[in-house]
């Protein structure tokens, strides 16, 4: 069955353009204007962007699908736009072996609401004490290896990492947190954290790491992205890392972009976070590093928990919030970017990243699959935390005026998203 | 005021309404009955999630004098152990029909986290390292009493030990700064909290270049864990830098008083004896917890919602 | 009344309870905050007078924390109670400014005896205003004052006032 969407624009390299666009097939078989087809669906006042590609989110199945499932993430991705999500490896069990990360992947077939891609661990167990069997992993289509929710603390260890990645051709993602530095760490590290009587995660425990694996960078030639950077210095290591020729990318949540340490003081878990929010000026020098690409990518770090948990005491609560229906609404009301500068952070660069150009992240030409989603670039609008898709509600953007929604999703040529609402 | 959380929170007028009527409660208390019915009818939770027999004891005492019914809530019996949440502790007790809750936790922030879960009054018996702020009002209080006013203008305090980790200091770096006083926090940098510039104190970090200037020497309790967590090299050192030694007092001026919120840790921070010194506060302290307490319980208990209703009723009343 | 009816009536009342109790031995003025402290204060200096050779104890009772309208009232005013004597087997007059339900004078018959156990307590009071709620009666009365429910009294020196309380 062919659809022609008309009457909207479409994101090309050349910037916005008006044109009707028809989806034959899932790819993309013609742009131009006047076209017909079994479907037609007015999309006036809407841009056609690339799909969405989420390089970090954290799915929770297998283990807490209490908190989230592949089906409930991949529903409530749809919905933010995404048609691809990088599954991260702190589930239960982790994905440092083949059999979990081939049902990560089937899970995401059966859910068919988009393409959820598993991360592979770096270490056995992000025990950070032994290489996870990556050249195996990689066989079997991980690209992206990561031990995220901790940083591989050993130095030894990393540079064993990045040496046998080198050969591999696949990417290390860093969570960059020097974990001695921040031993019972509630927020950012400042006057806020000391008001509250709480320790912090300093920025030095970020930059430690991400200064030290452009180092290894330097020595091993080895591929390496940087996740959720959180402080200015961080993107002063990464610009420098670039001039200098290194091969590093860098990602950023929408929430390090839009939210500060001093959302705290209210003593509300659900803005606990790691990395920590942290201060005006950090949030400054995320957005410049977005406008001169030092930073490549916008990625949620989406997750889930469940009521009960983020209900503990503060120093108790889990770190972590959700990200994946909200990113662009945020992203577009914290940064003036333009609908070019958009598809590039949000998918184009994201989709490169993680090794999966050949089928997501293009701008929409004629032949390319239609992972696509649909936007209203000035639609204003507050987030319901109970028409949420996510099996949790802990967003920290309750209350707040995002800017820029997704009307419509199409993964592999199929509306898996129509006017705001889940098809499936 | 409904709760009693921080000194910030309660602000200035607050900390003077509860001290001027903490002088109330302490001619009541001095009366060979020491007990009213002010209180007849509340009930007031005493919910300990970490051990304080001396804050829980002196809470306690307060509201019985005041005549309010108490339940006792403690770690040992706590269901919160058998892995009930916090929630439904609260939620369970709050059925029960509760006036207030008093809490102490270990975690910093639980009396604003709790305030959603129930309608009673939250009056905090410290927080973490975040605010103890009954502690700070009868520190308040006691000054007030040595000095024969509660302005404390041209007062020199300074507070010696362990500031990161103490609510104690929290709450009286606000209390003291606000009624006047010049606050010296006296530390090693290990012990100092980071980013402080915005608080309303100097920092030293030799005792012995504050102390003839001192008019108040606040001493605070140094737990030997923070050597494990190197953040002091040990306890003797700690002891020579900044306890108080004979040297010391003898230096120290001779209007000066010294205090301690206890419990205090004998040749550590104290290494004289307290009992023999002329110009500690130390017994005033614990002597007002109980009438700082009362005071604070009748704040929170006699706070009226619906004070424009009571207004209306006072008229109609035409009291006396 | 005015200011020199009040004195008049101060002087009344100083000499009935010096009559009534044949004499000043053994008598404990007690002001009730904060009405009836300069009212107290006024008839020890009275009763000094008639029987100089002895010095009566006064006192001040606050009863704010024995009151039975506590929620209704919120304790504004923070005032503290000094009794300066042992007042076991004396006989106590309570002083206040005006008697109206009889809810101050229940709530300071309770406070007095966190202080002791008196003989006999006797109620002195410049104006009866009327409107009983509970079954009090003073033994020593400046002026019985009909008023409404909802006038306003006031108190002082210089004389009694009444004002019609019209509700706002």
């Amino acid at each position: 069955m062919s659809v022609a969407f008309r009457g909207g624009s479409i994101v090309t390299k050349d910037g916005v353009v008006s044109a009707d666009l028809l989806v034959d097939g899932g790819k993309i078989a013609e742009i131009g204007s006047g076209l017909s087809a079994d479907e037609v669906i007015d999309i006036s006042g809407l841009v056609v962007f690339p799909g969405f590609v989420d390089l970090h989110a954290h799915l929770r199945e297998p283990g807490r699908e209490d908190t989230e499932t592949i089906e409930t993430g991949s529903r409530a991705g749809a919905k933010g736009g995404y048609t691809a999500v990088i599954a991260m490896p702190n589930t239960d069990p982790a994905q440092d072996n083949v059999p979990t990360i081939e049902f990560v992947r089937l899970q995401g077939q059966r859910a068919g609401l988009l393409e959820v891609i598993p991360s592979g661990c770096i270490t056995v167990g992000r025990q950070g004490k032994a290489l996870a069997p990556m050249a195996e992993l990689a066989k079997a289509g991980v690209h992206l290896f990561t031990d995220d929710g901790s940083g591989v603390q050993d130095p030894l260890l990393m540079r064993r990492a990045m040496e046998y990645s080198k050969q591999l051709n696949v990417v290390l993602g860093q969570h960059c947190e020097v974990s001695a530095l921040t031993q019972g760490a509630v927020m950012h590290e400042c006057g806020c954290s000391s008001d509250l009587g709480v320790p912090g995660w300093p920025s030095l425990a970020e930059e430690l790491m991400v200064h030290r694996d452009i180092e290894l960078a330097r020595l091993t030639g080895a591929r390496i992205h940087f996740l959720h950077l959180s402080t200015a210095g961080s993107v002063d290591l990464v610009r420098q890392a670039k001039r200098d020729g290194l091969p590093v990318t860098a990602e950023v949540t929408p929430h390090h972009l839009s939210l500060t340490a001093e959302v705290l003081r209210g003593f509300d878990a659900t803005f606990k976070v790691n990395p920590p929010l942290r201060t005006i000026s950090d949030i400054d020098a995320l957005k410049a590093g977005v406008l001169d690409g030092t930073i490549d990518a916008i990625a949620t770090d989406h997750a889930p928990h469940s009521r009960r948990d983020k209900e503990l005491p503060l120093d108790q609560a889990p770190p972590g919030m959700l990200g994946l229906e909200t990113a662009l609404g945020v992203t577009c009301a914290a940064l003036d970017l333009d609908p070019l500068a958009i598809a590039n952070v949000m998918s184009v660069a994201p989709a490169r990243i993680a090794g999966i150009a050949d089928r997501q992240g293009n701008l929409p030409r004629v032949g390319v699959a239609a992972n696509l989603c649909f936007v209203d670039l000035n639609a204003s609008w507050m987030v319901n935390p109970q028409t949420l898709a996510s099996k949790s509600t802990n967003t920290p953007f309750v209350g707040r005026q995002l800017r820029g929604k997704v009307v419509h999703t199409m993964f592999n040529g199929n509306l898996v998203v129509r006017d705001g609402e889940a098809l499936k | 005021m409904k709760h009693i959380r921080s000194i910030s929170e309660i602000g200035k007028s607050g900390v003077l309404a509860i001290i001027d009527r903490a002088k109330q409660m302490a001619e009541i208390n001095s009366r060979p009955i020491p007990k009213v019915p002010a209180l007849r009818g509340k009930t007031v939770v005493s919910l300990f999630l970490e051990d304080s027999t001396r804050t829980r004891l002196s809470f306690e005492t307060a509201a019985k004098r005041l005549s309010a019914e108490t339940m006792n809530f403690s770690v040992s019996n706590s269901s919160v152990n058998k892995g009930e949440s916090l929630r439904d502790t609260i939620e369970t007790i709050s059925d029960m029909g509760v006036d207030a809750f008093v809490v102490r936790h270990k975690s910093s922030g639980i009396p604003w986290q709790i305030e959603q879960w129930t309608d009673a009054s939250i009056i905090n018996a410290g927080d973490g390292a975040h605010q103890h702020p009954t502690q700070a009002l009868v520190d308040c209080f006691t000054i007030a009493e040595s000095l024969g006013t509660i302005s404390f203008e041209g007062l020199t305090i300074s507070i010696v030990g362990d500031i990161r980790h103490s609510r104690v200091a929290r709450s009286n770096v606000e209390a003291f700064a606000m009624l006047g006083a010049k606050v010296i926090l006296v530390a090693p940098n290990t012990l100092l909290p980071p980013d402080i510039d915005h608080w309303p104190v100097t920092v030293s970090t030799e005792i012995d270049d504050v102390i003839r200037e001192t008019d108040i020497l606040y001493m605070l309790r140094l737990q030997s864990e923070r050597m494990d967590q190197g953040l002091i090299p040990n306890l003797s050192e700690y002891g020579n830098r900044f306890g108080l030694t004979e040297k010391r007092v003898a230096i120290l001026p001779s209007a000066s008083r010294i205090m301690h919120p206890g419990p205090m840790n004998r040749g550590v921070e104290m290494q004289v004896d307290p009992s023999l010194l002329s110009q500690s506060l130390i017994h005033r302290q614990v002597a007002n917890g109980v009438s700082v307490r009362m005071a604070v319980l009748f704040t929170a208990l006699t706070f009226n919602d619906d004070r424009e209703n009571a207004i209306e009723r006072l008229a109609k009343e035409t009291a006396q | 009344m005015t200011g020199p009816d009040v004195q008049r009536a101060l002087s009344r009342i100083a000499h009935e309870i010096v009559e009534k109790n044949h004499g000043s031995a053994n008598l404990v003025i007690v002001g009730l905050q904060r009405g009836g402290v300069w009212i107290a204060q006024a008839l020890a200096s009275k009763i000094a007078d008639i029987e100089p050779e002895l010095v009566v104890p006064l006192g001040l009772l606050d009863v704010s924390m024995h009151r039975d309208d506590i929620d209704l009232r919120p304790a504004s005013q923070v005032a503290v109670s000094d009794i300066p004597c042992d007042i076991t087997d004396t006989t106590v007059v309570l002083v206040d400014d005006v008697l109206f339900t009889g809810r101050t004078v229940r709530a300071a018959l309770e406070g007095l005896n966190n202080f002791g156990r008196p003989k006999c307590v006797q109620l002195a009071v410049l104006v009866d205003r009327g409107h009983r709620e509970l079954p009090i009666r003073p033994d020593f009365v400046g002026k019985n004052l009909p008023t409404k429910n909802s006038d306003e009294v006031l108190v002082a020196v210089d004389g009694v006032t009444v004002t019609s309380g019209a509700t706002t």
